[in-house]
């Protein structure tokens, strides 16, 4: 038996389903608006090796992005799920040490990428001497990523439970082979599923590019050449505004990979609570 | 042998961790390093408070860009806060079971989604709407405000319904049981008690808003004067940084970089605040 709703209750009770549907329906717009305008203008001159003036060809961009996905990940996974790896295993929760490192962290992961870009732009490419280039970009968005590769590490790690450590421990492995041979291959579904989040994260990217490794839509002939990714691309040829077809085309080609690399990242860690729960 | 390798391995480890700490200092540094003699040379009156940015003519002042920011991130706030903590409330008690997942689904989908892609549906959509029924240019503090207000819903979502979900279930049942409607019940008993979480949710997207470039930078029109009314253009602090940083030399390349550490020293402020908030937060479970 429901008790009888007073005017108050009810104009809750209407915000409360109106907010949850405006919500709903903005990302059901700007999905099929992307998608029903981008589909139509898919031609299979976007995907040519080259770019120019008479094609505005994405594919030089996306294998850009690709490349700085890799180099990257190279940079930052090892780093974030070592710094992991400390943080869960090696320390007691609430010293000193922990509090600083996790405020760093988490410092890190509340900076806007524009003031990542412009670190990189003074960091990487002037004090390093790298130039406008791929490694340039590549070192600025691993930064960026760092903070979200050790906290999804961490999580996937502390989701290991205790007692595989102390089987570990019981037949006389040291630490570090239980942390290698046990810890880690049971934690791997959850740490590939933050390390697809942050390809995610790369493949949006636009701020912090753009003047770290420049806009040069070709592919490049070593990491120290400037280049475009796809979101960069998207941004300069919507800046342009000349060739909405293109445009279009690549915001389409942008929104499917990044929500096809979420959801990939949702199934992944989905598989691993569903193992866990079968322990 | 075994005990040197293990020590080894975990001062790797530690040396790992550290890098967090190492970048957030090489930041500091650097953006300070390079922003600050800017100031000092602008004059740190006639940069914060002037109100002309001419660099041509060697005029450095944000003034205009605080106040842009400032607004456009306001609005954002007026209109994402109160329809987040609403969606939230939906998500955490009101969503029928077989519709959670998709819907849950969705606005983390939203969270995905680049800020180059809502920016460019706010040039080829928002724009034009606002142009056509509301007034003005279409590019101003609204469209911005708008915009950005959709931008923030994913995190105000998603930090505010874990508040809500982690107050005990007992505060609305004990209301309930005192007759009071599922309503009342959950926006005056339970609510409250996630107050500090529901704050941290604001917060961050404060964070979010204020720091956002690319989607703003294509919507809010980029004149770098304070703008008369919403619905005229204004440009903001990230705005200011991507516009002019390709071409910029000299002292106009380091006003820029100091425009980046106002923006800094606002984004410290607003992670200061968040980190406390959800510090109390944790406290009162």
């Amino acid at each position: 038996m429901k008790s009888k709703r007073d005017p108050l209750s009810l104009f809750l009770l209407a915000v409360v389903h109106a907010s949850a549907a405006i919500a709903v329906f903005v990302v059901v717009a700007i999905v099929i608006y992307v998608v029903v305008n981008g589909v139509p203008n898919l031609a299979p001159e976007l995907f040519a090796f080259t770019y120019n003036s008479e094609n505005q060809s994405m594919l030089p961009s996306l294998i850009n992005t690709l490349l700085m996905v890799a180099l990257a990940l190279l940079l930052a996974c090892p780093i974030g799920i070592l710094a992991a790896i400390f943080l869960v295993e090696y320390t007691v929760t609430g010293s000193k040490l922990v509090k600083v490192l996790r405020l760093a962290t988490e410092t890190l992961s509340g900076i806007p990428s524009i003031i990542y870009g412009l670190f990189g732009r003074i960091f990487f490419v002037l004090v390093l001497g790298f130039d406008i280039s791929l490694l340039s970009g590549s070192c600025t968005v691993a930064l960026m990523i760092l903070p979200l590769v050790i906290r999804t590490t961490e999580e996937a790690l502390l989701s290991v439970p205790k007692s595989y450590r102390e089987g570990s421990f019981g037949l006389g492995a040291g630490k570090l082979r239980t942390v290698f041979r046990i810890v880690l291959p049971s934690a791997l579904p959850g740490i590939f599923a933050g390390v697809i989040l942050a390809v995610g994260r790369i493949v949006g990217e636009t701020a912090a590019i753009i003047y770290t490794a420049g806009t040069v839509a070709e592919l490049p002939g070593s990491v120290f050449d400037s280049t475009r990714t796809l979101a960069v691309h998207m941004y300069t040829l919507s800046c342009e505004g000349l060739f909405m077809d293109k445009t279009y085309a690549t915001a389409f080609v942008l929104l499917l990979l990044v929500l096809a690399l979420n959801g990939l990242s949702g199934l992944v860690a989905k598989k691993l609570t569903k193992g866990a729960g079968e322990k | 042998m075994n005990q040197k390798k293990e020590t080894l391995a975990k001062w790797i480890f530690c040396l790992a961790a550290c890098t967090s700490v190492v970048a957030v200092l090489a930041i500091c540094f650097f953006l300070f390093a390079e922003g600050l003699p800017a100031m000092g040379e602008i004059g740190v009156k006639e940069f914060l408070l002037g109100t002309k940015w001419k660099p041509t003519n060697n005029y450095f002042g944000i003034f205009p860009m605080i106040i842009g920011s400032l607004m456009v991130t306001a609005g954002a706030l007026i209109v994402g806060v109160p329809i987040g903590i609403l969606a939230a409330v939906f998500l955490a008690f009101y969503c029928p079971k077989k519709w959670y997942t998709p819907i849950k689904a969705m606005t983390e989908l939203m969270a995905g989604i680049p800020s180059v892609v809502y920016g460019f549906f706010g040039l080829v959509v928002m724009v034009p709407l606002v142009r056509e029924y509301i007034g003005g240019k279409g590019y101003s503090v609204l469209t911005a405000s708008l915009l950005l207000g959709i931008m923030i819903l994913p995190t105000i979502i998603g930090v505010s319904q874990a508040a809500m979900e982690a107050v005990p279930k007992k505060y609305a049942e004990g209301a309930l049981a005192l007759g009071a409607t599922k309503e009342r019940s959950l926006f005056f008993a339970a609510l409250p008690a996630a107050k500090s979480g529901i704050l941290a949710g604001v917060v961050l997207g404060i964070g979010r808003a204020l720091g956002e470039t690319m989607a703003v930078v294509m919507v809010a029109g980029n004149q770098p004067q304070i703008a008369k009314s919403i619905l005229s253009g204004t440009r903001t602090l990230t705005s200011n940084i991507i516009l002019e940083m390709g071409y910029a030399a000299d002292l106009h390349r380091e006003a820029l970089i100091a425009t980046g550490v106002v923006l800094f020293i606002f984004i410290l402020i607003i992670n200061g605040v968040f980190a406390v908030l959800k510090e109390r937060g944790g406290h009162e479970k």
